[in-house]
């Protein structure tokens, strides 16, 4: 078979060569290689700012190249927007969820392909069996094509938005974080479909954070680090401290720091509290400088409970107890019978803290600058005869900016969405320490992060943990929540179902407990 | 374009965020810049055709003029900054101003004005309640509230009042040296305004509120207290323009300021505020007030037929706001 000079390889459905990219003048990629043939899984690692979701929209269609080529089936190809890619068979499935919350599920599969009746309109029954279909097909039939997308589940949407993505059969698919939001069923749903995907001849791009997965399901392992290639490798060539080394650059000795002993007085106390189908006479205590793992599946209550601990939603029943400092008695508003913070106001001067677990919708002004943001926990304490104390109020963010290590340097009047996932978790993360808290909830505060970034908030909550902070870590990463706390409270339908010795407990009995199969 | 895709992903850190912006001779335009050559043009047009223009009595008339729409738009634009928008300045206007020339008669002069914009508050409060209390939608309320207030100021008076009183002028006309006097108070309040907005927790949380209520609410501000704080700032804003005009004018009339919400909604967006919220600044607001009133009052010399002042005051919002768009960095 003879192949024309400049032509890709035979075999190959999408091979990307020299692929650059630049903004305003700075390199973002530097010439990066990709070969993919039918049936391969090719996963694209990198730390955060190593240029994976710009290599994304690339092939997405939402950025142009800066130089470089792009083959598809042999055909030089340079889609110049979404709808283009589409055209050529690439979908992209982004970490952000792109559902039109209003409609139904069916709505937003078929949308602009409903099936008709003769007259023109809308053949409903029709439609809903054909979205019924295709979910079934790839294995998310717990999804029912009736809901509306905006009242499912965080996973169940993403599992919608991959059924989006499928539904006109691209011989490229491209996922970005797609399990970072995936727990339990939902996670062997993803990984069943990837592997049919695979079986059927599809060409599936595997962006993730999750080198366990990467290693299980990939057939070849692209390795990005400041917008080059470092390494193509199968999993059987590599290991994940080898991908993690890198990834980064050095050797990463351990991921977690060890643990702390001795703790101090009770900090947070959680008694009874209820909240009628979120979770039910939930009971526990953070000590000081403990850090205290909360395991449970998506939908398990966690995050509400953690958001009513706070006091930005009432309970029924329960009391929460900060240092010797109660919650106020709601009882005499009338309203309930619990004793919680009314407020989020109140929880904050009373000492507690949350990050919460979705960054865009409640963690940032997206608009505001990382200063504006990171100060807002202190504007109404860093005052002077009623005007905000400019220099001083800056001086203390920026000082954190610092500690943390947020970059790019002189970030601080950038907006803050122009700042990298990890890097607006710090920010995130940065706005509550400046309030000076003496218990920190975190919910989810890795997701979307990537190693690096990860390690150093590690290493931060077990600085803060020595000073004598109260942490809560909610997580659904189990690595994650035996390997950076001290216990683990496992949390199922609303019920806390164990609480075990992080030491001494296995993935295998959290995993039991989470799922209501104990032992 | 490649609409909310570009979005998506969480990751161009090392994005400057410089492209497809809008340059002239190699100099972005910011909204600055392009405010001033806009100005400076404007004048410059006024001051070379028209002989009209550069006189002592146009001139002081254009200060007075400006005075209403500048005052309502600051006014709006705290609101608009929430992601909330008022209509009803235009009849609170109304109100305010025929509830001072009829209390005039009975009480003394600073009283019956401090009544005037106590009105406007009262009203700018219950608007906040609505919105920021029982969640009702900003337009909703607003435009309910905008015929009730008009609908109270008939039922006050039917009739113009024109009071006797001969103090009661005095507001609307009294100069400082060159400049009228409610001029200066305009000013002063863009001037206050500005500090409020970038200087005070309060000013500072209604930017924030507009860019993402549910994270300010959860960094421990109150976020229902700062909404129902900007209507009301709104109401006094709308409250003192009314006594002003009234003053002004000399005489009270209920029907007086019907669509003033739309040139201080304009003003606003002009000067560079998002109606979405969260961003926007006094002294664009100024600048958008300025180049209104400057066109009004060139094609009043040119003797442009009203009818074609409206046209032209539609088209030019649109270029500006298109110019905007286009030199914005894109996220």
């Amino acid at each position: 078979m003879t192949v024309a000079a400049g032509s890709p390889r035979a075999g190959n459905v999408l091979e990307l060569r020299g692929v650059r990219k630049e903004f305003g003048g700075v390199p973002v990629l530097h010439g990066v290689d990709l070969v993919g043939r039918p049936g391969e899984v090719v996963a694209v690692v990198g730390a955060n700012g190593a240029g994976k979701s710009t290599l994304i929209k690339i092939l997405a269609g939402a950025l142009p190249m800066s130089g470089g080529e792009m083959w598809l089936d042999g055909a030089r190809v340079e889609p110049r927007s979404p709808h283009d890619a589409h055209d050529l068979g690439i979908r992209t499935v982004y970490q952000e969820l792109t559902l039109v919350p209003e409609l139904t599920v069916t709505e937003n599969l078929l949308l602009g392909n409903f099936p008709r009746r003769r007259t023109g309109l809308i053949d409903w029954p029709a439609a809903h069996a054909k979205a019924g279909r295709l979910l079934a097909e790839i294995g998310f039939g717990a999804v029912h094509p009736r809901a509306i997308a905006g009242r499912l589940t965080v996973a169940r949407q993403q599992m919608v938005e991959i059924a989006k993505a499928l539904v006109s059969e691209p011989r490229v698919l491209v996922l970005d974080e797609p399990s970072a939001v995936l727990a339990g069923t939902d996670l062997d749903s993803l990984f069943g479909l990837i592997r049919r995907l695979r079986d059927r001849g599809v060409l599936v791009i595997y962006v993730s954070h999750r080198l366990a997965e990467v290693l299980d399901l990939a057939t070849s392992i692209v390795v990005i680090k400041d917008g080059r290639v470092v390494t193509t490798t199968e999993p059987a060539r590599t290991s994940e401290d080898e991908l993690i080394r890198l990834m980064a650059g050095r050797r990463l000795e351990r991921i977690y720091p060890a643990r702390r002993t001795g703790f101090g007085e009770p900090r947070l106390r959680v008694t009874g509290l209820s909240r009628p189908g979120e979770f039910t006479d939930v009971s526990f205590t953070v000590r000081a400088g403990e850090i205290v793992g909360m395991f449970g599946l998506v939908g398990s209550g966690r995050s509400e409970l953690a958001r009513c601990v706070f006091g930005a939603e009432p309970a029924s029943t329960g009391e929460v107890r900060v240092g010797t400092e109660s919650g106020s008695d709601t009882e005499q508003s009338g309203r309930t019978g619990a004793t919680t913070f009314r407020s989020p106001t109140q929880a904050i001067t009373a000492g507690l803290a949350l990050v919460t677990e979705d960054r865009k919708r409640t963690g940032l002004v997206p608009e505001l600058t990382v200063r504006d943001n990171i100060g807002l926990t202190t504007l109404y304490s860093t005052t002077r005869a009623g005007l905000l104390d400019v220099p001083r109020h800056r001086r203390a963010v920026d000082d954190l900016i610092a500690r943390l290590d947020i970059r790019p340097a002189h970030c601080a009047t950038m907006p803050v969405v122009r700042l990298s996932g990890g890097n607006q978790q710090k920010a995130v993360l940065a706005k509550w320490l400046l309030a000076g808290p003496r218990v920190l909830i975190l919910d989810e505060p890795t997701r979307g992060v990537d190693m690096a970034t990860r390690m150093s908030i590690y290493q931060m909550v077990d600085d803060l943990a020595r000073d004598g902070l109260a942490v809560l870590l909610i997580s659904s990463d189990l690595t994650e929540v035996l390997g950076a706390t001290d216990r683990v409270l496992v949390m199922r339908e609303g019920r806390i179902t164990a609480d075990l010795d992080a030491e001494h407990t296995t993935e295998d009995e959290v995993l039991g407990y989470s799922i209501g199969r104990a032992g | 374009m490649t609409g909310q895709l570009t979005d998506a992903g969480p990751e161009p850190a090392v994005e400057p965020g410089r492209r497809n912006r809008l340059t002239v001779a190699g100099r972005p335009v910011t909204v600055e810049t392009g405010f001033l050559t806009l100005v400076v043009l404007a004048l410059a047009v006024a001051a070379l055709t028209s002989d009209a223009f550069l006189t002592q009595t146009n001139l002081t008339n254009l200060l007075k003029q400006m005075v209403t729409t500048g005052l309502l738009a600051f006014g709006m634009l705290v609101v608009i900054l929430t992601g909330g928008i008022d209509l009803s300045v235009g009849s609170v206007v109304a109100f305010a101003g025929i509830v001072t020339a009829g209390l005039v008669s009975g009480l003394p002069l600073p009283l019956a004005m401090a009544v005037g914009i106590a009105s406007g508050i009262a009203f700018g409060l219950v608007n906040g309640i609505l919105v920021a209390r029982f969640e009702l939608a900003p337009f909703v309320v607003t435009l309910a509230a905008l015929t009730t207030i008009r609908g109270l100021a008939f039922v006050y008076s039917e009739v113009p009042i024109a009071p006797e009183h001969p103090d009661f002028f005095w507001l609307g006309s009294a100069m400082l040296g060159p400049i009228p006097l409610t001029t200066v108070i305009m000013a002063l309040v863009f001037l206050a305004g500005g500090l409020f907005l970038s200087r005070t927790p309060a000013g500072r949380s209604i930017i924030a509120i507009g860019g993402n209520a549910e994270t300010v609410r959860l960094a421990g501000i109150n976020v229902r207290r700062h909404v129902v704080l900007a209507y009301a700032i709104s109401g006094a804003c709308a409250g003192l323009a009314g006594v002003i005009l009234a003053s002004r004018v000399g005489i009270a009339q209920p029907s007086v300021g019907v669509a003033f919400e739309l040139d201080a909604i304009a003003a606003c967006v002009i000067g560079g505020a998002s109606l979405a919220g969260g961003r926007g600044t006094a002294r664009g607001t100024l600048g958008g007030v300025l180049i209104l009133v400057l066109i009004n009052n060139l094609l009043n010399l040119y003797d442009v037929q009203s009818f074609w002042q409206q046209v032209l005051k539609g088209v030019v919002i649109v270029v500006v706001i298109g110019v905007q768009r286009a030199s914005r960095p894109r996220a």
